[in-house]
C-alpha cells in the first residue's frame, strides 16, 4: 500500500471511531491516539545552508502537533547528510523504520532572496512523492518551513494543511480587577507574537474574516463596549460606529463583508447583521430570550447562534436573513459559542453541563454530537482551516487562561504552542492558497 | 509548474515544482526573479498597566448627597441567584433606599452596571449581566427615578469583584452595581 493511502487510511478509521464516548479521554494532558492508530514515523533530515536547521525543526514541530506523524529523532539518522539532489540510500532509512524522509537545502540567491528545495520521499517504495522550491525573503524562513510543512500534511495524510496560519487571541494579564487585556496576533506555532492594541478596556472575542487580513473584536469599556474591524496589514482599525444599546459578540461572513452581531436593548438581546459596505443594518432574531454568539456557515446562507428562548441556552440555526429558525442541538445541558466547521460538516460548540464545561461537535441538523474535551471551565472554539483541529481557552479555577487545541476525534488534545495566559483564540484561514498540487481530497479539500 | 504566492505582507513565496528524476543530480532550475519583497510590518505594544480600582472609604463625617453617603448609606450593589436576574426579595429594602435617596438629590445620574460570575462563557454572560442591570433599573423606574437619569451595561463576567472559584467569590460577582455617575455632593 502507498504511504499516502495507507495515511488516509489511518484517518478514516479516526474519523469512523468518532462515536466512541467522549469520557474515555484524559482531562489535561498529551494524548496521541492512545494507541488506535500510530502515528506514521517520518524522518526529518536537516536542511542545509542558512536557516536549514531550522527550517527543519520547524517542519518537525508542526507535523509531531499534527499528532499524525512521529517525527524521528535525527540523532538515530545512519545517513547523516542525505542531498536534495541524490537518491536516498532508502535501505538506511528503513532501518530506523521511517516511512518517509523529508529532504531539503536552502541557499541564498544573487538577489538576496532564500531559496529552499525540498523532497518528500516515499522510503518503502523509493518513490519522490514532491518536489518543491520555496523562494522568500530569507527572514520569511519560517513561513516557508509552514508551507513545506502543509505539502507533506496534504500529500500524505489528504487533507488540506493548516500551518501557514495566524492565531488572534487576547493577552491576558492580571485577574479580577486588575486584570489587563492585548489583542495579540502570532503564528499558529506560537512565533512572532505581536500586540495588536494597548490595553485599553477590556479586549474581547477576536474574529478572522475568511479573507484573512481583517479581524472584528469588540472592547468592553466603562460606559459602552464597541465592535471593531481591524486590518492586519495596514493597521488600521474602525468601529462599527455608535448604537441604541450594547453590542457584542461580532464573526465576520466567511466572504468577509458582513459582520453578525448581538444589540442588547433593555436587558433584550437579539442579532443583527452589518454589510461593511454600505454600513445597513438588519436585525435576524426579534424574540424575548438571549439571541446570542451568531455564526456564518461556510456558503454563507445560515447563521447558528445560541439562545435561551425556550429555557435554557440552546443552538439555532436560522437563514441568513432571519427566516427559518430552528433548534439543532438537543441533549441536556447548556450550549453556547457554535461555530460552524471551514468544512460544514460539524458545529463546534462549548457545553455546560454536569459542573464542567466541554468543547464538543455536532453535526448542523444537530444529530452525532459528542464530547472532545472537559474541565473546569473552558470555552471559545476556533476552527483550523482544514476543519480538523479546534483551539479554545482553559481557566482552571483560580488559574490563568490558556490556549488548548483538540482534533475532531478528540484523541489529540495538547496545550497550544503558547505559554503564557491568553483566552479567546480565533484561527486564521490559509495565508495563501496551498502553492502547489499536493494531492488531497480530504477535509476541505485544497481548490 | 509554479505558482507566485503574494503573501499578506506583500513578500513573496514561489513554489516551482522540482524536477521529479532527482537521482540525476541535475541543479535545481533558476526561475524568474519574483517582485520586490517588503519585511513584516510589526506593532510592538507598549506595555500597558491596569488601571488600579477606585474604592470609597468611610472617613469622619459623611456629606448627604455624596457618592460616599450612597454607598455608606445605602449600598450600591444588590446579589442575584445563579443564572437569573430576579430582583431576590432581600434585595428590595436596598433599591427601595436606593430609589428614595436618588427622589432626594434628582440632579445625580447612574450607571447600572450587571455582572455574572466565571460559570458562563463570555458572550452569553454578558447577555445575563445585561438583564440583571435592566432588572435594576426598571425597579427604580417603577419608584419614580425618570429613565434619563440611569444608563445601563453590562459586564458580563469581565470585572469580577471577588477573586476566588468558589461559592462565596462566586455569589459576590453575581450582582447589579449602581454607580453614579454625576450629580453627587
Amino acid at each position: 500500500m502507498r504511504l499516502s493511502t495507507l495515511i488516509a487510511v489511518l484517518m478514516s478509521a479516526l474519523l469512523a471511531g468518532l462515536a466512541l464516548p467522549g469520557a474515555a479521554r484524559a482531562q489535561s494532558e498529551v494524548v496521541v491516539n492512545q494507541g488506535v492508530v500510530a502515528p506514521t514515523p517520518i524522518a526529518i533530515a536537516p536542511f542545509a545552508g542558512p536557516d536549514g536547521a531550522g527550517i527543519s525543526q520547524v517542519i518537525t514541530a508542526n507535523l509531531e502537533r499534527s499528532g499524525f506523524f512521529a517525527p524521528i529523532d535525527p540523532a538515530a539518522f545512519i545517513e547523516t547528510n542525505p542531498g536534495v539532489d541524490v537518491q536516498p540510500q532508502f535501505e538506511s532509512w528503513r532501518r530506523i523504520r521511517a516511512q518517509a524522509l523529508v529532504v531539503g537545502e536552502s541557499s541564498i540567491d544573487a538577489q538576496g532572496r532564500m531559496r529552499v528545495n525540498f523532497r518528500l520521499w516515499d522510503v518503502v517504495t523509493e518513490q519522490q512523492l514532491l518536489g518543491f522550491q520555496f523562494t522568500a525573503t530569507p527572514e520569511n524562513w519560517r513561513r516557508i518551513a509552514h508551507k513545506i510543512s502543509d505539502a507533506v500534511y496534504q500529500r500524505l495524510t489528504g487533507e488540506l494543511g493548516y500551518f501557514d496560519t495566524r492565531v488572534v487571541f487576547v493577552a491576558e494579564q492580571g485577574r479580577g480587577q486588575g486584570r489587563a487585556t492585548r489583542l495579540a496576533v502570532m503564528d499558529q506555532d506560537g512565533f512572532n507574537p505581536v500586540y495588536l492594541t494597548q490595553a485599553e478596556g477590556i479586549v474581547m472575542t477576536p474574529r478572522f474574516s475568511g479573507a484573512g487580513q481583517e479581524v472584528t473584536y469588540m472592547v468592553l469599556g466603562e460606559d459602552s463596549t464597541r465592535i471593531y474591524v481591524h486590518n492586519l496589514e495596514t493597521g488600521r482599525r474602525e468601529s462599527l460606529g455608535s448604537f441604541d444599546g450594547q453590542v457584542f459578540a461580532p464573526r465576520f461572513s466567511p466572504d468577509g463583508r458582513r459582520v453578525a452581531f448581538s444589540i442588547e436593548r433593555g436587558g433584550n438581546t437579539d442579532i443583527f447583521v452589518m454589510n461593511l459596505q454600505t454600513r445597513g443594518i438588519s436585525r435576524l432574531t426579534s424574540d424575548p430570550g438571549i439571541d446570542t454568539s451568531p455564526s456564518f456557515s461556510p456558503d454563507g446562507r445560515q447563521i447558528v447562534f445560541n439562545s435561551d428562548r425556550a429555557g435554557r441556552p440552546r443552538l439555532y440555526i436560522m437563514n441568513t436573513d432571519g427566516s427559518g429558525q430552528r433548534p439543532v442541538s438537543t441533549g441536556s445541558g447548556n450550549y453556547h459559542t457554535p461555530v460552524w466547521s471551514p468544512c460544514g460538516d460539524l458545529i463546534a460548540f462549548t457545553k455546560q453541563a454536569g459542573g464542567r464545561f466541554h468543547i464538543g461537535v455536532m453535526a448542523p441538523d444537530g444529530s452525532g454530537e459528542r464530547i472532545l474535551s472537559s474541565s473546569f471551565f473552558q470555552e471559545g472554539p476556533t476552527w483550523a482551516p482544514n476543519g480538523r483541529y479546534i483551539m479554545f481557552f482553559r481557566q482552571p479555577g483560580g488559574g490563568s487562561p490558556r490556549l488548548w487545541t483538540v482534533d475532531v476525534t478528540g484523541r489529540i488534545e495538547r496545550p497550544a504552542p503558547y505559554n503564557l495566559p491568553a483566552s479567546d483564540p480565533a484561527w486564521s484561514p490559509l495565508l495563501d492558497p496551498p502553492a502547489g498540487d499536493f494531492g488531497g481530497s480530504g477535509r476541505c479539500q485544497a481548490r | 509548474m509554479s505558482y507566485a504566492v503574494t503573501l499578506r505582507n506583500g513578500a513573496v513565496v514561489l513554489a516551482v515544482a522540482l524536477t521529479a528524476a532527482a537521482c540525476a543530480r541535475r541543479p535545481v532550475t533558476d526561475r524568474p526573479p519574483p517582485p520586490p519583497t517588503e519585511q513584516p510590518r510589526t506593532t510592538p505594544g507598549t506595555g500597558g498597566q491596569p488601571v488600579p480600582p477606585v474604592t470609597q472609604q468611610p472617613t469622619g463625617t459623611i456629606q448627604p448627597g455624596s457618592t460616599q453617603d450612597f454607598v455608606v448609606n445605602v449600598g450600591d450593589r444588590v446579589y442575584f441567584d445563579f443564572d437569573s436576574y430576579a430582583i431576590r426579595a432581600e434585595a428590595e429594602p436596598r433599591l427601595e433606599g436606593q430609589a428614595a435617596w436618588l427622589r432626594r438629590y434628582p440632579e445625580v445620574r447612574v450607571r447600572i452596571e450587571g455582572n455574572a460570575d466565571e460559570r458562563g462563557t463570555r458572550e452569553y454572560n454578558l447577555a445575563l449581566g445585561a438583564r440583571r442591570a435592566e432588572s435594576v433599573r426598571s425597579f427604580l423606574v417603577a419608584r419614580g427615578i425618570a429613565p434619563s437619569r440611569i444608563d445601563t451595561i453590562s459586564y458580563g463576567k469581565e470585572r469580577p469583584i471577588a477573586d476566588g472559584s468558589n461559592e462565596e467569590a462566586w455569589a459576590r460577582n453575581r450582582n447589579a452595581h449602581t454607580a453614579i455617575t454625576s450629580g453627587a455632593r
